[in-house]
């Protein structure tokens, strides 16, 4: 079997605290295909954003340290290679696009100047040959007026352009994966629409494998070709879309899927009630030995506090971390 | 302003207690009121209060700032002659103050918690609990004193035959004791702005996305950060430099630099009053000037201030 | 990582924000030792009559003895006056001036602030517009001119320091009133009715105290400054005895006698010193998540 174009194996990452050291990632696997896209999902600080960081190798050290793994881009271990290296495969090989468009470009500099920086930087494109670049990409990302635009400022365009951008700035050098960190987190609800149309629009167009970082179960259903859910840091179901949306496994996974509202559903006479979950995510410094989940889990038995689940193969291409499905082991 | 700024400063010298006459008669060691009379009336004292502020308001509009009761010719004259040395002086040291003093907090910024670190928290301190006067002093003792190497006072050796090299170069020899005082204080201010500056914008999310670009750290630093950063230094630099300017005003007095601050010093002890009102008339237009140059240099680093005077 | 921080409630200790806030500054072991220090002077400026009963401006011994020479700890001066006796009773000078200065400076600035970020509009334009003409003055310029008018007495003095020094307290105000009057707790105040003077006073105030303490305590540091620069130049009252007399006087014999320009020069120093390490320790210990950074 061919490698996998990146290949996360047991990725550990450990920050330290004033309340001690927190293990914000704990051994964390995934692998994606070309052209594939793959969903991360999960609430806020469970690690998702964390992972995107450990593949980029931009977990801010110190505090954070990566304890353990490996990334492998088309067999390359990024976590072994110079920092010098690591710059070259940042924004050519791996981009990322992040939440907060409206601050996530440089005030002072015009966004042609943004976008034709990074390929100047990996492509040693000359200053005219560069700036045509961005012009073409604002196009590909359907900014009108490109050749006005590109010398504008952020300051002048809204939070869709800005995302826009930065999604231009992102693929200007064909990246074969593109990181997106709550791409519209920060957008109204239209424009998040515009931005995953585009998105998918610019996966065919050019093959590129998307990992999609998200809390948004409805999102990543739609776009998303497999899903990770994770939990306190750590994996805990992954399968493909349309499995886990049919038949979700974790306690945790159902809580997510029961959380989105079905606006096709006939509405209930009753007062229509949104779901969700009882309880927070728990400290990192304080997780016990037990699984994470189980101080909110329905199921929670003996063995989840005491003994944390390894995952376990449920389906085809189906893993769950969670004791309910140990046959073996059940009492 | 600037007119609010000689009106100001008419009525707060009119309300000076005795006037020209007294002085003139005191230093001439008394005289009849006779003469006095006639000395008010050449000076124009003996019309009334508002009359007196139309006529000066007038003549400073058109350049006149009256005469110096002191040195007996046009203000104007006596302060564009003194004005050249206070400028070198006061941009010498301002520049520099930034310009090290951001160098200072960039440096101190990539390791915020490193030896240089500290350095600048301590010299802040002690840049701003030290008086100027009191640091001229400590470097006149080691540098003049102990290193014998600078000279004490002036502005240049009067040997030294003007206009040549050896004069200019002998003008910077002098001007380093000064400028080296009056900048210590902004130098240490600055650099401690300049780190609290770069930490907070190297926190931000843009400086992330040059990361995620594969830039290096010497490109965020000095292209993506340092840009941003520098914005509350200019800021601060801009509304401190009537501070500056009175600083000069100390060190001139200590080095005896013949600068606008030695003179203006030398007519409060003096009481020549069109002498006084002409160099605050001067130095607010200085600081003016100054708040525009501010301005322009926001417009070039910032385009946000640019789009936003423009519309 | 915002989550990185969230403690259950179990450990949440509840605390008086008083004591939270003197062993924040306790912690701060440079914040006590610039308190430590400021006691020192104010403890020496009170009883320099007591400690020793010679007035400064007498002549005690041989002018230009050295530090520790005949009994003499801190030397004597050109007129052979007591160093150590100048230097207590300047204290006396030096913190009176420097305290009252400062105090006016935060009446003048606080009030134009206040009113300016208060009522915004035509009020804040007129006031803004008199503070950037303080603004465009040299400050110890104008100070210099406004005590040579008026009689040299330490009263106009400080009056002169305080004219020329509100401009920074009245940005700070007027910056932090604007901010929080747009804040909820000032809209509920003003929608149950309360009146401009009460929002004013019990309301918005006491919100914008913390970062004015800090900047009081800065200016204590300037008007000292301003203060001892006033009477190094001769412009300050010629019957008191301050430290920036005491170097004026002597700057003439700086290079024979050092120590008669340098010694008045480190109190200054150190006092200043100490109420910016103050000031720091204020500053921490009102931002206590400054420090965790």
């Amino acid at each position: 079997m061919d490698a996998p174009l990146l290949e996360v194996e047991n990725l550990e990452v450990e920050f330290s605290t004033r309340q001690g050291v927190a293990r914000v990632l704990d051994g964390i696997a995934l692998s994606l295909e070309p052209g594939q896209t793959l969903g991360i999902v999960g609430e806020s600080g469970c690690g998702k954003s964390m992972t995107a960081l450990s593949i980029m190798r931009l977990v801010p050290v110190p505090p954070g340290r990566i304890g353990a793994g490996s990334v492998r881009l088309n067999g390359e271990d990024l976590l072994q290679v110079t920092e010098k290296r690591m710059r070259e495969v940042r924004g050519k090989d791996i981009s990322m696009i992040f939440q907060e468009p409206m601050t996530s470009l440089n005030p002072v500099y015009s966004i042609g100047d943004q976008i034709a920086e990074t390929v100047r930087l990996h492509e040693g494109l000359g200053r005219r040959a560069s700036l045509d670049r961005a012009v073409e990409m604002l196009k590909a990302v359907h900014i009108p007026a490109a050749e006005r635009r590109v010398r504008e400022f952020p300051h002048q365009m809204s939070g869709g352009m800005r995302q826009r951008v930065m999604i231009a700035m992102a693929l200007a050098c064909q990246p074969s994966v593109l990181i997106a960190d709550e791409p519209t987190t920060a957008l109204d609800v239209t424009v998040q629409a515009q931005v995953f149309d585009l998105l998918k629009e610019l996966q065919e167009k050019t093959g590129t494998a998307i990992i999609l970082i998200s809390h948004d179960m409805g999102v990543i259903a739609e776009m998303a070709d497999r899903v990770m859910v994770m939990y306190a840091g750590r994996i805990v179901e992954e399968a493909s879309t349309d499995e886990i949306l049919e038949s979700p496994k974790h306690p945790y996974t159902q809580g997510l899927i029961a959380c989105v509202p079905h606006l096709e559903e006939e509405p209930p006479l009753e007062r229509a009630t949104l779901t969700e979950i009882p309880g927070v995510v728990p400290a990192l410094t304080e997780l016990g030995s037990g699984c994470s989940y189980a101080p909110r889990c329905a199921y929670a038995a003996d063995r989840c506090r005491r003994k944390a689940p390894e995952p376990l193969e449920v389906g085809e291409e189906h893993r769950v971390a969670c004791w309910l499905y140990d046959e073996a082991g059940a009492a | 302003m600037l007119l609010a700024v000689v009106v100001f400063n008419f009525i707060l010298l009119s309300l000076v207690p005795g006037d020209i006459a007294d002085t003139l008669a005191g230093e001439s060691g008394g005289a009849s009121e006779e003469v006095m009379a006639d000395i008010r009336r050449t000076y124009g004292l003996d019309r009334p209060f508002h009359i007196q502020l139309a006529t000066y308001v007038g003549k400073v509009v058109q350049g006149d700032l009256g005469m110096s009761y002191y040195f007996n010719m046009p203000v104007t004259e006596l302060i564009l002659g003194r004005i050249a040395p206070t400028l070198l002086l006061v941009v010498t040291a301002l520049v520099l103050a930034i310009l090290i003093g951001t160098l200072f907090g960039v440096i101190a910024s990539r390791k915020p918690n490193g030896l240089f670190s500290h350095f600048v928290t301590v010299l802040a301190l002690v840049g701003f609990a030290a008086p100027v006067f009191w640091t001229a002093f400590l470097l006149i003792v080691l540098f003049v004193a102990m290193l014998e190497i600078m000279p004490i006072s002036g502005l240049v050796d009067p040997t030294t035959p003007r206009g040549t090299l050896t004069w200019y170069l002998d003008v910077l020899h002098h001007l380093f004791l000064p400028v080296l005082s009056l900048s210590s204080i902004y130098l240490a201010a600055y650099s401690r702005l300049a780190r609290a500056s770069m930490m907070d914008v190297l926190g931000s999310d843009f400086i992330r996305t040059a990361r995620a670009k594969g830039l290096g750290e010497t490109s965020i630093t000095y292209k993506h950060a340092l840009r941003n950063a520098i914005i509350p230094v200019i800021t601060i630099a801009g509304l401190q430099f009537s501070h500056i300017f009175s600083g000069a005003v100390v060190v001139e007095t200590v080095f005896t630099w013949p600068g606008l601050g030695t003179l203006a010093f030398e007519s409060i002890l003096r009481g020549d009053t069109p002498t006084i009102m002409g160099i605050l008339f001067f130095s607010a237009m200085i600081v003016i000037a100054v708040n525009l140059l501010t301005d322009l240099a926001y417009r070039l680093v910032d385009p946000r201030i640019r789009s936003a005077r423009n519309a | 990582m915002r989550d990185l921080h969230t403690t259950g409630p179990e450990t949440v200790r509840v605390e008086r924000p008083v004591f939270e806030f003197l062993r924040m500054y306790v912690r701060n072991w440079a914040a006590v030792a610039g308190f430590l220090v400021f006691s020192t002077i104010v403890f020496a400026a009170l009883f320099a009559p007591l400690i020793l009963a010679v007035d400064p401006f007498e002549m005690v011994w041989m002018p230009f003895t050295p530090p520790g020479q005949d009994g003499y700890i801190l030397g004597t001066d050109n007129l052979g006056r007591d160093m150590l006796t100048a230097i207590l009773y300047g204290a006396r000078a030096t913190l009176v001036v420097g305290a009252s200065a400062a105090a006016l400076t935060i009446v003048i600035g606080l009030t134009i602030g206040s009113l300016a970020g208060y009522y915004r509009g035509w009020v804040d334009e007129v006031l803004m517009r008199i503070t950037e003409f303080f603004q465009v003055l040299p400050p110890l310029l104008l100070a210099m001119v406004l005590v040579s008018l008026f009689s040299p007495t330490l009263t106009t003095v400080a009056i002169a320091i305080g004219v020329v020094t509100w401009t920074g307290v009245a940005r700070l105000a007027r910056a932090e009133f604007m901010r929080i009057r747009e804040l909820e707790f000032v809209k509920a105040a003003r929608s149950i009715g309360s009146r401009d003077r009460r929002i004013i006073w019990r309301v918005i105030l006491p919100n914008a105290l913390p970062p004015l303490i800090v900047n009081a305590a800065l200016t204590v540091g300037i008007a000292i400054l301003f203060e001892a620069a006033l009477s190094f130049l001769g412009l300050s009252d010629p019957n008191v005895m301050s430290w920036g007399k005491l170097i004026g006087d002597n700057r003439d014999y700086l290079l024979d006698a050092p120590w008669t320009v340098t010694i008045p020069g480190v109190a200054i120093f150190l006092t200043v010193l100490a109420v910016s390490l103050i000031g720091d320790g204020l500053n921490d210990a009102f931002n206590p998540r400054l420090r965790e950074r």
